[in-house]
């Protein structure tokens, strides 16, 4: 494909605005832009073309089965675009008047009142705009909470070795040391080596709960009590929240605050990376050390970014939530646990589960005997999926499983989608037995072949050259 | 009720016998009993998506829509073209993830390196990022990437937009670095008292140009003072007043950052927004974020991928640069679709036509007895006007439908721009004027 600006030819626009009807003024000696200001030039019509063009690059969960572990790709109900585009809430000013902006100060209410509900927590904040940044802003409670009683010396985050790699890179953003703990075989915590991790120096634990390899940690009360008792607090990382949600309270199983995904749990559109919400409730004692605007007056400790959040997320996360309601959220959540174990039944057949029996809303599956026996990778699997018209599953997480392919279907899909799925896997592993090569150059239907990514990070070319 | 699940109840029980088993109940066996809730949340029962619609459309008819919006402050009512709005509704931008699969994914990856790009021009510098959350992060992550151990100090102007100050300041208690705030003097950054501040452990120095007051920054002089005492310097920008101002790359700023949501992201309460992040080419693996990078695939041909991964969390974990991960990926499509639309004489134009009407509305209004403007510098769209019966004047621009200026220290803070027809304008001053008569 041509870059847009391989497209541009001098003179071509779009007619935007009227001529100005004021006088012109200019800016002080000086102060003027001196070089060429190089964006494209198209019409109308070229714009258009070239983003059909891009678009037809691009797979999303509308094009088909989208198994990307971890990230709860269920489809985006298009109603919630309808709702984010009406002009009552995209024209709204975040500092107009309190009497003028009601709408919106209602949406965030409720919104904050069912998820709090649905979390178990008693207080809410929409300013994260992403999970990470919902961590931050969680992990930033329980550095505000210690400091608050003059716990000065509590500088340890501790880390099971599963987690995603955002929970250490936000403990250190904190400026708390990590402690990274190994998992048990069984995948999860390992509660020998927590006790031993645990001390007066422990600021808290983040945890997932499911967890990355989609088990529910049996000893989860065990596991926060030992926290609480060593005087720390306990932070739940929402990623994998569609498991329970309906079912089992983050709040219940003792968590002091968490996040959660609007993006993933209450099927906001990714956006090909964003933006997201990353909602983050607490309990009451926490309520004070919330973030808020400087500008907006809330008298807030800590802020993590403009305004009130990504409003308008927000707003498709309660267009979603008001439609489940208390029957369909339970409802969703248990038909992702059955999608995700009927796909694992079928798999079984095809390659090794890294932890064979029940799981929740994802499995991860470990290919390491199959690359001994073919030399075929994960990774050739994944592109190999890709020929079939499926978007491949997240790899190589969680790093305690080698070869890992993480599957999670969400509850989104029917039976025939998940048994056509199996049979892809199928006929990929054939593929990788009978001519192993064409899987290492896998794909060969997709609208590149496998990219230099060696080369890309070796001679960084990051932007157009002109 | 809408539960966007394909399959039927029956369907759902002929899998659960395929697996065995009898009730989905069985999925939760490792959840203690005491946490586990057979009873429905306490939550509304689920509507269909009518009732829903009608209920939200009735929420935002409870927020007022004014037909002039006259206040900035951070979030700015530019005009969107109409094919900025709907190109990025297109389902495959809308619903994909982050473009781990770059065979699958060259579209949202070229729209990024498009942006990237558009990035650089604008602000002159050599690197840009794939975007963070908004303007106040993308400050916090650009003096974050500037600490160093042996200078622990970072200096922001007091002329910087509070929330990006709160913001700097969250994101440097967090990892526990020293912020002091430079003094303000006519409505611009105090020069002789950030000389004074440069001590040698000083990493960076943060000011915004134009500033929260609408005022255009000495920027020459205040970078020069920083570099001169080993600092780097941080300029937050607003990208329309790139096309017409010198930008951070000509003035030698060494990471410029900014609230992208002029370019064509609606005011929306407060967001989705975007952060815009660029750097020169030395600092480029202390970007935080996602980059993309061209490269050449399998056979030879232009290809794109996420790269120069080894800074991410997802690989180095505690010792990445940032925990970034979900951006605001589609944002940066629309800015950048944005910026292909107004095109340099587009863009241009729309600056020179925010600032004119500015300054229209300021002369105009600094007319009327007893309004001044206590800030003597130049400005760009922004300017506070000191003027009394300042409470009556919004409440009466309000009556008619105009989201006056916001009320600072100082007097109202107003912002014009391209939106404003004359005839508003005048309007405006015409209702001000009858308030103060």
């Amino acid at each position: 494909m041509k870059l847009i600006f391989e497209k541009s030819r001098k003179g071509h626009s779009v007619s935007v605005l009227p001529p100005l009807d004021v006088e012109t003024v200019s800016l002080p000696a000086g102060m003027d832009r001196e070089s060429a200001l190089r964006l494209p030039e198209l019409s109308e019509t070229e714009i258009s073309r070239h983003y059909k063009e891009l678009v037809d690059q691009v797979y999303g969960v509308n094009n088909g089965f989208y198994p990307l572990g971890s990230c709860t790709m269920k489809y985006n109900p298009r109603i919630d675009e309808e709702m984010a585009s009406l002009p009552g809430f995209t024209g709204i000013h975040p500092l107009a008047p309190a009497e003028a902006t009601a709408g919106c100060r209602k949406v965030l209410k409720e919104a904050a009142e069912l998820l709090g509900e649905i979390s178990g927590m008693d207080a809410m904040t929409f300013q994260p705009a992403a999970g990470a940044h919902g961590e931050f802003t969680g992990v930033m409670l329980i550095k505000q909470y210690h400091a608050s009683r003059g716990d000065v010396n509590r500088t340890k985050i501790i880390v099971p070795d599963s987690a995603h790699g955002t929970n250490p890179a936000t403990a250190a953003m904190c400026g708390f040391d990590v402690v990274n703990i190994a998992s048990a075989p069984n995948g999860c915590v390992d509660l020998e080596a927590l006790k031993a991790a645990l001390g007066d120096d422990t600021a808290g634990l983040m945890l997932t709960n499911p967890n990355t390899v989609g088990l529910f940690d049996p000893n989860i009360l065990e596991i926060t009590r030992l926290v609480h008792e060593a005087g720390g607090l306990c932070y739940y990382d929402g990623a994998n929240l569609n498991a329970v949600m309906g079912r089992v309270r983050p709040g219940d199983m003792g968590f002091d605050c968490v996040h959660m995904n609007l993006h993933k749990t209450f099927a906001t559109p990714h956006g090909g990376g964003g933006p997201g919400a990353g909602a983050v409730g607490c309990k009451a004692f926490l309520k004070g050390f919330l973030p808020g605007s400087a500008l907006m007056g809330d008298g807030a400790p800590i802020q993590v970014r403009s305004f009130a959040g990504n409003f308008l997320v927000v707003l498709r996360a309660l267009a979603y939530i008001l439609m489940l309601g208390r029957e369909g959220i339970p409802e969703a959540c248990e038909t992702a646990l059955l999608n995700a174990n009927y796909l694992q039944m079928k798999m079984r057949e095809i390659f090794t589960p890294a932890f064979d029996r029940l799981c929740m809303h994802e499995f991860v599956l470990d290919l390491s005997d199959y690359k001994k026996e073919t030399g075929v990778s994960a990774l050739d699997v994944a592109k190999g999926l890709i020929d079939f018209g499926i978007h491949p599953p997240t790899m190589y997480f969680p790093l305690i499983v080698h070869e890992a392919l993480m599957l999670e279907p969400t509850e989104t899909e029917d039976r025939e989608t998940l048994d056509r799925v199996a049979e892809i896997f199928a006929a990929v592993k054939q593929q990788g037995i009978d001519d192993p090569e064409s899987l290492h150059t896998a794909p060969h239907k997709a609208p590149i072949g496998r990219p230099d990514e060696v080369g890309a990070a070796r001679n960084p070319i990051v932007r157009a050259e002109l | 009720m809408g539960n966007f699940l394909p399959s039927t109840p029956e369907e759902r029980q002929e899998m659960l016998g395929a697996l065995g088993l009898k009730s989905v109940r069985e999925f939760f066996r490792d959840v203690p009993e005491e946490v586990y809730r057979e009873e429905p949340l306490n939550l509304p029962a689920g509507k269909s998506e009518l009732e829903v619609a009608r209920y939200l459309k009735a929420l935002s008819e409870e927020n007022k829509q004014y037909h002039l919006i006259l206040r900035g402050a951070g979030a700015y009512d530019h005009y969107i073209p109409s094919i900025v709005k709907y190109i990025p509704a297109k389902e495959e931008f809308l619903t994909a993830y982050t473009p781990y699969q770059a065979e699958i994914s060259q579209g949202i990856l070229q729209s990024i390196f498009e942006y990237q790009t558009m990035i650089c021009e604008l602000t002159g510098m050599d690197v840009s990022n794939a975007s963070v959350y908004d303007g106040a992060t993308a400050a916090a992550e650009g003096v974050s990437m500037c600490r160093s151990r042996k200078r622990t100090v970072t200096l922001v102007s007091g002329a910087a937009h509070p929330d990006v100050i709160a913001t700097i300041r969250t994101y440097l208690y967090g990892v526990g670095t020293e912020l002091k705030i430079v003094p303000v003097r006519d409505g611009k950054t105090d020069l002789e008292a950030l000389k004074a501040m440069l001590t040698p452990d000083v990493s960076s120095v943060y000011f915004a140009q134009p500033n929260f007051f609408g005022q255009l920054e000495d920027s020459e002089a205040l970078i020069a003072a920083a570099h001169e005492a080993g600092a780097m310097v941080v300029m937050g920008c607003n990208p329309i007043s790139l096309a017409v101002l010198k930008t951070p790359g000509e003035l030698g700023a060494d990471v410029a950052v900014g609230e992208g949501q002029p370019l064509g992201m609606p005011l929306a309460y407060g967001g989705p927004y975007l952060g815009f992040m660029a750097t020169t080419k030395k600092n480029m693996r202390s970007l935080p974020g996602r980059i993309v990078g061209e490269t050449r695939d399998a056979n030879g041909n232009r290809a794109f991928v996420l790269s120069l991964q080894a800074r991410e969390q997802h690989i180095r974990r505690e010792k990445a640069s940032s925990n970034i991960c979900s951006n605001e990926a589609l944002c940066a499509l629309t800015a950048g679709l944005y910026l292909a639309t107004m095109g340099p004489e587009g863009l241009k134009e729309a600056a020179r036509q925010c600032m004119a009407k500015a300054h229209y509305l300021a002369a105009e209004l600094s007319r009327l007895p007893g309004v001044s403007l206590p800030n003597p510098g130049p400005f760009f769209h922004e300017f506070v006007t000191a003027l009394p019966k300042q409470d009556e004047v919004l409440k009466k621009l309000d009556e008619a439908g105009i989201l006056g200026g916001l009320p600072v220290e100082g007097g109202l803070l107003w912002c014009v721009t391209e939106k404003a027809s004359k005839a508003d304008l005048d309007k405006t001053v015409a209702i001000v004027k009858e308030v103060l008569a």
